[in-house]
């Protein structure tokens, strides 16, 4: 075994106990040849040049990092605000789709398949088919088809198919495994765009180094703010893990900054509707990877429940699975009723409105305030608590222009 | 030597081997199916496992696995169905299942349960040579199963013969790269499996997804050993009261 740091697996895919390639053999040639190839193609000096002009020209990299003072002042620190929505299509996703189009551009695929659950991935996508003129296909639980009707609609406009995942539960582990479906019945000019940190190795590599731009970016600019790369902290929301996965990747190996994961816990953790992973999940194997699942005694996978569709996935990537495994990250959760507080906190605070996916990680921000933490469900260490020295860093993935419907009935019912 | 090697033995050719799903259509099905299966001439047995996420098979088995599910099955409730089924059934049986639901029950315990049923051999699609030759496969051979790997058309030929000398028992050919139940061009099926013949392999071989009925069945054992038959099973049982009846019908459709 080769030695596995936090920001690389080893050969076989592995951060620790987790990761892996548990697919079948009709998926072997097309995962193998991606593992052999994808480092290659990623690092080439073309490649990177592509990819660069794509994300600052087209994307509208860098995006900002604010200093949120009104919300500094309200949690007693220094906090600053990762702009992802204000990326292209109003979320991170985006910056892992202009990766992936490039790389299944070199790869010689002339058709491009997804999993949406939000819509952002598949919006995501869709954009960027749409930019190379391939051919895209969307899956999409036909429960979640209903419940985000705009990113459909935006979808359609940009081209792509949108094919409603009808089996299991008809949501965002269904689209998945139909797929994965697709890819096994298309083994040759397919090429399959994973939304997250999960799936087989090479993927979770794979997108968390095309996520890692915001941190690299993070550093940068807050070198230029504050004098040190490094922050205290670096809160992010998690359902898949790979905004998370970018805004923690060049902090990985720095023990000093404070890494703070959080999952969606819906109704509250033991609801029974919820989708807070780490803390109801059990090492298992899904959609071929070896993490932490959902799952019944019997080892059925179960349906979580968010009320951000985004976070409502019954798995995490495999690098979240060790770095709560081995301490390294801090796993919190929020409830679907803190994230819509948090919500509208930032709302008035800051003139910001945040996707209901980033507003856990706004909602977290209560558990840590020194002055007055909330209680939260998860127990959290004394260090991941915030001084009035800290520099905290909220990754805002994404904007709430979906979410407005969610919004709309909250203010209703107050 | 187990049952799998015995019928291999004596038979060289033709074989037929059929899948259902443990649990269904009803709890209790599970033996009563694998005896008419049995009772109607086939060779062998292959019993699926139902999971929530099963990623290799089409919808029809996916959804025969929501009903057993629904029904109850579990693992632990498919030992006890076996208890004594030996005395029934005498063909070999092999457990198909994904790694998952085998995880949760117990790797090991699992091994020991199938090999006290007495079952003859696992396959679990999703676990692949990787984690079999360093960590699952001893455990495995510990509890004398055979463990039998699938090779597609894409599968390289040194990666079959890989894949050759890890199995015991048969290479399971997968007609074309595809999920079960679809339809294949049983001319480039026929292809592939002449390519197998060609390598002499150390396994016998049979052939699966896509096979039917009678004309698709001898078509796929010119160049194999035998083949596999699910999807269309399932079908033929899915909406009717007499399953025994319907298995009968269905099976000696083929074997006419
Ligand atoms: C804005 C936003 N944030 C977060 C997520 C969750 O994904 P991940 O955990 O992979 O960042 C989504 C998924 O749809 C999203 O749209």
């Amino acid at each position: 075994m080769t030695t596995t740091t936090y920001q690389q697996p080893n050969a076989q895919g592995y951060y620790g106990k987790f990761g892996g390639a548990f697919i079948p053999e009709m998926l072997h040639r097309n995962v193998e040849e991606l593992r052999s190839k994808y480092l290659d193609i990623i690092y080439d000096p073309a490649f990177q040049k592509e990819f660069r002009s794509l994300l600052h020209d087209y994307a509208g990299r860098p995006t900002p990092l604010y200093l949120a003072q009104r919300l500094s002042k309200q949690y007693g620190t220094t906090i600053y605000l990762k702009r992802e929505d204000l990326c292209h299509t109003g979320a991170h996703k985006v910056n892992n789709t202009i990766g992936q189009i490039l790389l299944a551009e070199r790869l010689g695929k002339k058709r491009i398949i997804a999993e949406t659950g939000a819509g952002q991935h598949g919006v995501a996508t869709a954009t960027v088919c749409a930019l190379k003129g391939v051919e895209c296909i969307v899956y999409m639980g036909e429960k979640d088809i209903e419940r985000q009707a705009p990113n459909v609609a935006r979808m359609k406009m940009l081209g792509a198919t949108v094919i409603p995942a009808t089996s299991g539960s008809k949501t965002l582990k269904d689209a998945t495994n139909e797929a994965i479906r697709d890819w096994i019945n298309n083994p040759v000019d397919t090429h399959y765009i994973i939304g997250s940190v999960v799936g087989p190795h090479p993927y979770p590599d794979m997108v968390a180094r095309f996520q890692s731009v915001i941190s690299e970016e993070i550093r940068w600019q807050l070198k230029e703010k504050t004098g040190s790369e490094l922050p205290t902290h670096v809160l992010a929301c998690v359902g898949g893990g790979s905004n998370a996965a970018g805004a923690f990747y060049h902090f990985l190996e720095e023990p000093s900054v404070q890494l703070v994961a959080v999952e969606a816990s819906g109704h509250g953790v033991h609801s029974g509707l919820s989708a807070a992973t780490t803390q109801l999940g059990k090492p298992g194997v899904l959609h071929g990877s070896k993490s932490l699942v959902m799952q019944t005694e019997d080892g059925q996978v179960v349906e979580p429940h968010s009320i951000s569709a985004g976070l409502d996935y019954p798995g995490i990537g495999p690098l979240h699975a060790h770095l709560y495994d081995s301490g390294r990250g801090v796993f919190l959760s929020a409830t679907d009723e803190q994230a819509l507080q948090a919500a509208f906190n930032l709302a008035k605070q800051e003139g910001i409105i945040p996707a209901l996916e980033s507003s856990h990680a706004l909602a977290s921000l209560e558990f840590l305030n020194p002055e007055k933490p909330k209680q939260s469900e998860a127990p959290i260490p004394p260090k991941a608590l915030f001084t009035k020295d800290s520099v905290v860093v909220v990754c805002l993935s994404g904007r709430g222009d979906k979410d407005m419907a969610t919004y709309m009935k909250a203010m209703e019912m107050k | 030597m187990n049952r799998i090697q015995e019928l291999f033995n004596q038979k060289k050719g033709n074989i037929l081997n059929v899948y259902c799903t443990a649990g269904f259509p009803q709890l209790e099905s599970t033996v009563p199916v694998m005896k008419a299966l049995q009772d109607s001439g086939v060779d062998m047995i292959e019993l699926g496992m139902p999971y929530s996420d099963p990623l290799a098979d089409g919808p029809v088995i996916q959804a025969s696995s929501t009903k057993a599910l629904a029904n109850g099955m579990t693992i632990a409730t498919l030992f006890e169905q076996l208890r004594g089924f030996r005395q029934q059934v005498y063909v070999p049986v092999i457990l198909m299942g994904y790694m998952n639901p085998v995880l949760q029950y117990g790797f090991e315990k699992f091994c020991q349960h199938a090999a006290d049923a007495p079952i003859d051999g696992l396959i679990l699609p999703d676990l692949p040579e990787y984690e079999f030759e360093t960590e699952y496969g001893p455990i495995i051979q510990r509890y004398g199963l055979n463990f039998i790997f699938l090779v597609t058309p894409e599968t390289s030929e040194e990666r079959i013969r890989k894949l050759d000398s890890l199995s015991t028992g048969f290479l399971y050919a997968v007609s074309s790269s595809s999920t079960t139940g679809k339809d294949k061009d049983m001319n480039a099926v026929n292809d592939f499996l002449q390519r197998l013949q060609n390598m002499k392999l150390k396994n016998p071989v049979l052939v699966g997804f896509g096979i039917k009925d009678k004309p698709t069945f001898q078509q796929a054992c010119e160049h194999a050993n035998g083949a596999i038959i699910g999807t269309a099973f399932i079908k033929a049982i899915e909406n009717t009261a007499d399953v025994e009846g319907a298995t009968k019908k269905f099976i000696t459709d083929i074997k006419s």
